[in-house]
């Protein structure tokens, strides 16, 4: 079974139509990275996944390992293991990074049925996902995003997802902005989560990403829809010859969506 | 015939005053203080929503009930009072505006320091209480300041002497005990900190049992120069309360006064909060967090006065709003001319959480001095759809969310409490009110 079907999804925001038709499949493992032009709706299909009440889906259907997705709470979604590094991740002024931490992933423990941890045990498993993105001790015990660079809010994202242990991670244009030093630590905590179980859809507006985290498939959306699919070499067409050829051919009507 | 009204309402308080007036404390200057405030109250009575000042706030409520003026004072035991005696820390308690020195604990108080019944200091001639009580607190445009004045039968007098640091907090319950008739108090707080003094206060008022009633505290503080007094007001009584307070602060040179004012009981609650900077080189923090639901308001009337050069004062407001409850804020700040150099910030946020919920923000700013820093900012929102899409997606439920978030709405303030025991108290009323506590708890 495949761990993530989407079909033919319609949403909008307001009276804005955004997603117009996506069709999209990650199998168990794999990597998927969707590049595409600002406004093609990239964004969007991360927050529809992950279940932001600001858009509305009016058509199609995205299976989760077999459910209906859309048919769960955020919070529910995230307890069966999906999550969404946020583009912009949000402050919250006077709630512990780490004690929050704490919180989600015993509700996620719970949901689970798996015993929650107490303080110590937590804190000696969250030593170790530190590690995986060069986390410093004192953005740990600071509130969450707080003051945080942004470069240090990407890295919290991806600490988020190690402890919080996906089974599907959407990463939302997570390495804009970042310099080449936060890039590579962006890059490592993603890659030393890699297994064949766990899948990632990695959203970005660059191919540089591509070259510290190699995708298994490459889609190019347009418009709302997903107009091109290929390997990683797709990533470096794109990086040559930009997005207007595409922009242009699904204008014309002309781009067929190739299966990978 | 408005007038009959305010005459109607005014005699019950009048009648009391002549009746009791023999066994109210106070020497010559004290007794000509309270003739003067009941014939003033008797001029003004009540006010009412027409007057800018009550304009948000109908205390016909008030005006109407016919109230108990002199109740005695009940017997309480520790038990009673268990919940709100904060250990380290000196206790002085009133009930239904008495005394009661079988519950108070003042063990170890360091010789020179007076935590006393102020009724008993003016008995034993204390020249401080004699010459202070009332100097400060202007009745004659408030009718409760008045009213208050006139009729106070007890209160505390905290004088800690020159340079001296006091050990521990003075921990101030006021207690009602109401039931059968609605009962009124009104309790009287003098605060003196010498030169070069330091204390910290913390004044509660609470409830034991259920009825109508209203405490109507005036409190007063001296601060002589470069004293650092730390005050705290936790007002958590019962829905049933009227609850009208007058906290007057005077500041002389290089002193440094903060308070926090945290209100989450009664039903209509007002508290004027008036800080004169007398002295060059003064600092006033002035912050508060209510938290309000039902049918509850609760209203703030600030009044900042710099009257002397480089004077820096800060109010920080919150309120949390819920139900149909209502908040008033009203900043005003004051610069006299030659306060040059002030630096004066008002900052007032509230946040609601239902849609019937309403605030009154309106800060006051007037400034005649040409060299000076005056800021302020008021806002009124809800909680951010982003930031609680945010908690979702980490696997946290909805309702658990808004409560995080509203926690972290009050946790600038709640950080800022620097006595152990109120901060803990605050934290745990939160964990309480708000939704799915246990994961706040959890959490924070």
């Amino acid at each position: 079974m495949s761990l993530l079907e989407i079909k033919n999804l319609y949403a909008r925001a307001e009276e804005q139509e955004i997603l117009k038709g996506v069709d999209l499949t990650v199998e168990p493992g794999q990597v998927h990275a969707i590049m595409g032009p600002n406004g093609s709706g990239k964004s969007t299909l991360a927050r529809v996944l992950a279940g932001d009440a600001v858009y509305e889906v009016t058509d199609g259907q995205a299976l989760y390992k077999g459910q209906d997705l859309l048919d769960m709470d955020p919070e529910v979604r995230a307890r069966e293991g999906l999550f969404l590094a946020f583009q912009y991740p949000v402050e919250i002024p006077g709630v512990s990074n780490v004690y929050f931490l704490k919180a989600a992933l015993n509700a996620i423990r719970k949901h689970r049925e798996e015993p929650e941890m107490d303080a110590m045990e937590f804190l000696a498993y969250v030593r170790e996902k530190m590690k995986l993105v060069k986390m410093e001790e004192s953005l740990l015990q600071r509130p969450v995003n707080d003051g945080f660079s942004g470069g240090e809010k990407k890295r919290n994202e991806i600490f988020h997802m190690a402890t919080l242990d996906p089974v599907l991670a959407v990463l939302d244009e997570t390495d804009s902005g970042l310099d080449i030093d936060a890039l590579k630590i962006v890059a490592d905590g993603v890659n030393s989560l890699r297994d064949d179980k766990r899948s990632f859809v990695v959203i970005t507006h660059y191919q540089r990403l591509l070259n510290f985290i190699v995708p298994d498939v490459v889609h190019v959306m347009v418009d709302g829809r997903i107009a091109r699919t290929g390997g990683k070499e797709l990533a470096l067409e794109l990086e040559e010859r930009g997005y207007s050829w595409l922009e242009q051919k699904v204008a014309t009507g002309a781009a067929a969506p190739v299966e990978a | 015939m408005s007038t009959t009204l305010v005459s109607d309402a005014v005699e019950p308080y009048a009648i009391a005053f002549e009746k009791l007036r023999g066994e109210l404390p106070g020497g010559d200057r004290v007794t000509e203080l309270r003739r003067g405030a009941m014939q003033r109250f008797g001029e003004i009575g009540f006010p009412d929503v027409r007057q800018e000042e009550w304009r948000f706030t109908d205390v016909s409520p008030i005006a109407r009930t016919e109230f108990d003026l002199s109740p005695s004072a009940g017997s309480l035991d520790a038990a009673d009072l268990a919940p709100y005696s904060y250990r380290d820390c000196y206790r002085l308690v009133l009930v239904n505006g008495h005394l009661a020195p079988e519950l108070s604990d003042l063990a170890g108080l360091p010789s020179g320091v007076e935590v006393r019944g102020l009724a008993a200091a003016l008995g034993a001639g204390s020249e401080a209480a004699e010459a202070e009580v009332g100097r400060h607190a202007a009745y004659a445009e408030h009718p409760f300041v008045a009213l208050n004045t006139a009729l106070w039968r007890d209160g505390v007098l905290v004088r800690v002497p020159r340079g001296v640091v006091l050990d521990k907090p003075v921990n101030l319950v006021v207690l009602g005990t109401p039931g059968g008739q609605p009962l009124a108090f009104f309790p009287r707080v003098l605060v003196i900190a010498e030169e070069s003094s330091q204390l910290t206060i913390v004044e509660q008022y609470a409830t034991l049992g259920e009825g109508r009633y209203l405490s109507c505290p005036v409190t007063e503080i001296v601060a002589h120069p470069n004293s650092v007094v730390d005050h705290y007001k936790l007002q958590r009584e019962s829905s049933s309360a009227f609850h009208v307070a007058t906290f007057q602060i005077h500041q002389e040179r290089d002193s440094n006064v903060s308070s926090h004012s945290i209100s989450w009981g009664g039903d209509l609650v007002r508290n004027d909060v008036n800080a004169i900077l007398a002295g060059e080189g003064c600092e006033a923090n002035l912050n508060g967090l209510y938290l309000v639901e039902g049918d509850q308001l609760v209203d703030y009337h600030m009044r900042v006065e710099h009257v002397a050069p480089h004077c820096d004062s800060h109010e920080l407001f919150k309120g949390i709003l819920e139900g149909s409850a209502r908040s008033v804020f009203n900043g005003r700040i004051y610069v006299h001319p030659g306060a040059q150099k002030t630096d004066a910030k008002q900052t007032s946020r509230n946040l609601l959480l239902s849609r019937d919920a309403l605030c009154n923000a309106n800060p006051q700013l007037e400034i005649f001095a040409d060299d000076v820093k005056c800021t302020h900012g008021s806002t009124v929102g809800q909680l951010d759809d982003t930031a609680i899409f945010y908690l979702r997606s980490r696997g946290i439920g909805e309702e658990a969310a808004r409560s995080l978030l509203t926690y972290a709405f009050a946790a600038d303030i709640v950080e800022r409490i620097r006595v152990p025991q109120v901060r803990q108290e605050l934290e745990e009323f939160l964990f309480r009110r708000l939704p799915k506590g246990d994961i706040v708890r959890q959490a924070v």
